[in-house]
């Protein structure tokens, strides 16, 4: 089973902090991690091929630091890792990052599987995995919380809000997975010293490397126009009602009533 | 000193913090308190290569260096003294001696399985009358039909109940004093080996400190490492290595002591203020920062002077005492510092105090390494 994985590296929001006046993201000495959920999809990947056998390879667009994020998918078990990375990349928006690492995917040759995470907590669009699905022309199941795998076909839970869907689809397919998925493993430390000391662990593709219109690459192939950011800011102070749960119910509904919501 | 931290051992550290975070930090106080052995955390951390960093992949190590090991044990030992204990003793005193001393066939059969963390290591010198005059061993091992036969107790041993493979050093020529003493690797399943009861200690609660009993036991004669009468100089040349491992957990222990005190005096207001804001307080924590950082040079510097090749027996001295000296100190301070707090089990700066003393005592006190040191100054 080939299997190829999305991921993107992002500032660890547990300690970002933010320009108020900018209202962007104060990038500095905040550390850089795998998005939690791409992850979940790594680790989904190398307990498939564990299972079933195979090689998964682990793909980014980012910067050259985004390097250590595939250092460490590889220290988890990854077979191969390619950072896309070039000057003609920056500014892509999601439709463009999507084009992107769909023509490095086909590069790669034939695949059985795509895992994305669903979303990454710095953008929260969860649009990058439908979007290379649908490059591929490959049937999706976003919200995966469930993988099985019978002959060319898988069985994928689909996390609903009050329950799930159990989908199944034929391969080649593409999958975005959600927390609670799997705990993905602690990477090896074997592993580590083996990306950094052994060649071509890591492989950096720049424009030149792999099949590109170069037409539909970064900011100016990027659809998306961001008009304004802003921090949320806060005009009520919180109030918290006492009594037993009556009383807090007539409480809430004689405010609710005042503030003319009901 | 350039340290020359690479990016390698940056990842390897962020992954030892997070797993001392994730694993090791929710059940420190409960094991400390239940003097419960951390089976399940030592099968995660052999699944994350981490019990064979510095010994090469051939043998099923990670293929790094003793820098690397060191940062393992630091940052484990930051959350958990007894994990950075079981980490270096498996290390340092169960695998490294096979790894300099054994044969390829040894090296096969025992290190590989305890590089790759299959099997846990222990190594034993210590007797009722043997500490630190290694000549007065009594176990005795004989040579008879192709099999050594050893009694004798070993105490005090470190993994005692959780490992599989053992260095034990024993007496094969009596007259012959330390240059009479042999190193073997034995199995604990070999019949003739039992272990006695498990040692009620101060501190490092969860780590599985018991006696070893050889009555009768037989061992091939195979399992002899190195030479007859070379047990004394694998010994000690064991313990140098561990020696660094220890020195590693007290930094841990004195880093983690820091930090807790660092963060409570400016949490806690007497006054009307932080207590950190009071003079007195911020000269105790900073003499207290410049110790834990001068012991972090020491400790560094020993192992990349093994990591170089070169002879590290003094360094791995000046680290171990040093290291042990002010985790005590710094552990006692914090504790001191935290008031009435610091003596309630709620706060981890109690057992970081009755966790620190050991490093003080255990692979040679603080007396022993002053004599090595001096040793290797004056003829």
């Amino acid at each position: 089973m080939k299997i190829v994985v999305c991921v993107k590296q992002v500032p660890d929001t547990n300690e970002v902090k933010i320009d108020e006046k900018k209202g962007t993201l104060i990038r500095e000495g905040v550390p850089s991690i795998i998005n939690p959920e791409d992850k979940i999809a790594i680790e989904e990947a190398v307990r498939l091929k564990e299972e079933f056998g195979g090689e998964v390879t682990v793909i980014s667009m980012g910067p050259p630091q985004a390097k250590d994020a595939l250092v460490e998918a590889y220290a988890m078990g990854a077979d191969k890792a390619i950072l896309l990375s070039d000057k003609a990349f920056a500014g892509s928006d999601t439709w463009a990052t999507a084009y992107t690492l769909s023509q490095a995917i086909k590069e790669t040759g034939q695949f059985d599987l795509i895992f994305c995470g669903r979303q990454a907590i710095d953008g929260d669009t969860a649009q990058v995995g439908p979007q290379v699905a649908e490059n591929l022309s490959i049937p999706q199941i976003t919200y995966v919380k469930g993988v099985d795998i019978e002959d060319d076909e898988i069985i994928a839970k689909r996390q609903l809000e009050d329950g799930y869907s159990v989908i199944k689809t034929k391969l080649p397919a593409l999958l975005t997975v959600i927390d609670g998925l799997n705990e993905p493993r602690y990477p090896s430390i074997k592993r580590i010293i083996d990306a950094y000391n052994k060649e071509d662990t890591i492989q950096t593709w720049t424009v030149e490397d792999f099949e590109v219109d170069k037409d539909k690459l970064g900011l100016d192939a990027s659809p998306t126009q961001v008009y304004d950011t802003f921090v949320p800011t806060r005009d009520h102070e919180p109030e918290i009602l006492e009594g037993d749960v009556e009383e807090k119910v007539e409480k809430l509904i004689k405010k609710l009533k005042e503030e003319k919501v009901v | 000193m350039d340290f020359n931290i690479s990016k390698e051992h940056e990842m390897c550290k962020k992954v030892y913090r997070d797993f001392a975070e994730k694993e090791v930090e929710p059940i420190a106080s409960e094991i400390d308190e239940n003097c419960e052995f951390p089976y399940e955390n030592i099968k995660k951390m052999a699944k994350a290569d981490m019990l064979g960093i510095p010994f090469p992949q051939k043998y099923g190590g990670a293929g790094s260096d003793t820098l690397n090991y060191v940062f393992a044990i630091e940052e484990l030992s930051k959350s958990c003294a007894t994990h950075g204990v079981i980490l270096s003793a498996h290390t340092s005193l169960g695998a490294d001696p096979i790894y300099k001393y054994g044969t390829e066939e040894q090296k096969e059969k025992y290190l590989k399985p305890l590089a790759t963390g299959e099997k846990l290591g222990a190594f034993a010198l210590t007797e009722p009358n043997a500490g630190t005059d290694a000549a007065g061993i009594k176990t005795t091992a004989v040579l008879k039909d192709g099999q050594y036969i050893l009694n004798g107790n070993k105490i005090f041993i470190t993994n005692a109940g959780a490992a599989d493979i053992f260095i034990i050093h024993a007496m094969t020529d009596k007259s012959k004093g330390t240059r009479g003493i042999s190193s073997f690797i034995v199995e604990a399943d070999t019949p003739g080996f039992s272990l006695g009861k498990k040692e009620n200690k101060m501190g490092i609660n969860a780590s599985d400190t018991r006696e070893l009993i050889f009555q009768n036991c037989k061992i091939p004669a195979e399992n002899l490492l190195g030479k007859e009468g070379m047990g004394f100089k694998i010994a000690m040349g064991t313990l140098d290595g561990g020696r660094i491992g220890i020195a590693a957990q007290a930094l841990g222990i004195a880093q983690r002591a820091l930090d807790e005190t660092v963060q409570y005096t400016q949490e806690r207001e007497q006054f009307g203020r932080p207590i950190a804001k009071f003079q007195g307080l911020q000269w105790e924590i900073a003499e207290m920062a410049t110790k834990v950082e001068a012991a972090r040079n020491l400790v560094y510097k020993a192992a990349k002077t093994k990591d170089e090749g070169k002879r590290f027996s003094k360094e791995a001295a000046m680290a171990k005492y040093y290291a042990s000296e002010i985790a005590s100190e710094v552990a006692n301070k914090a504790v001191q510092l935290h008031g009435g707090y610091g003596y309630i089990k709620d706060y981890p700066v109690e057992r970081l105090m009755r966790d620190a003393k050991i490093t003080e005592i255990y692979e040679g006190t603080t007396e022993v390494q002053k004599m090595v040191i001096a040793g290797s100054l004056l003829n």
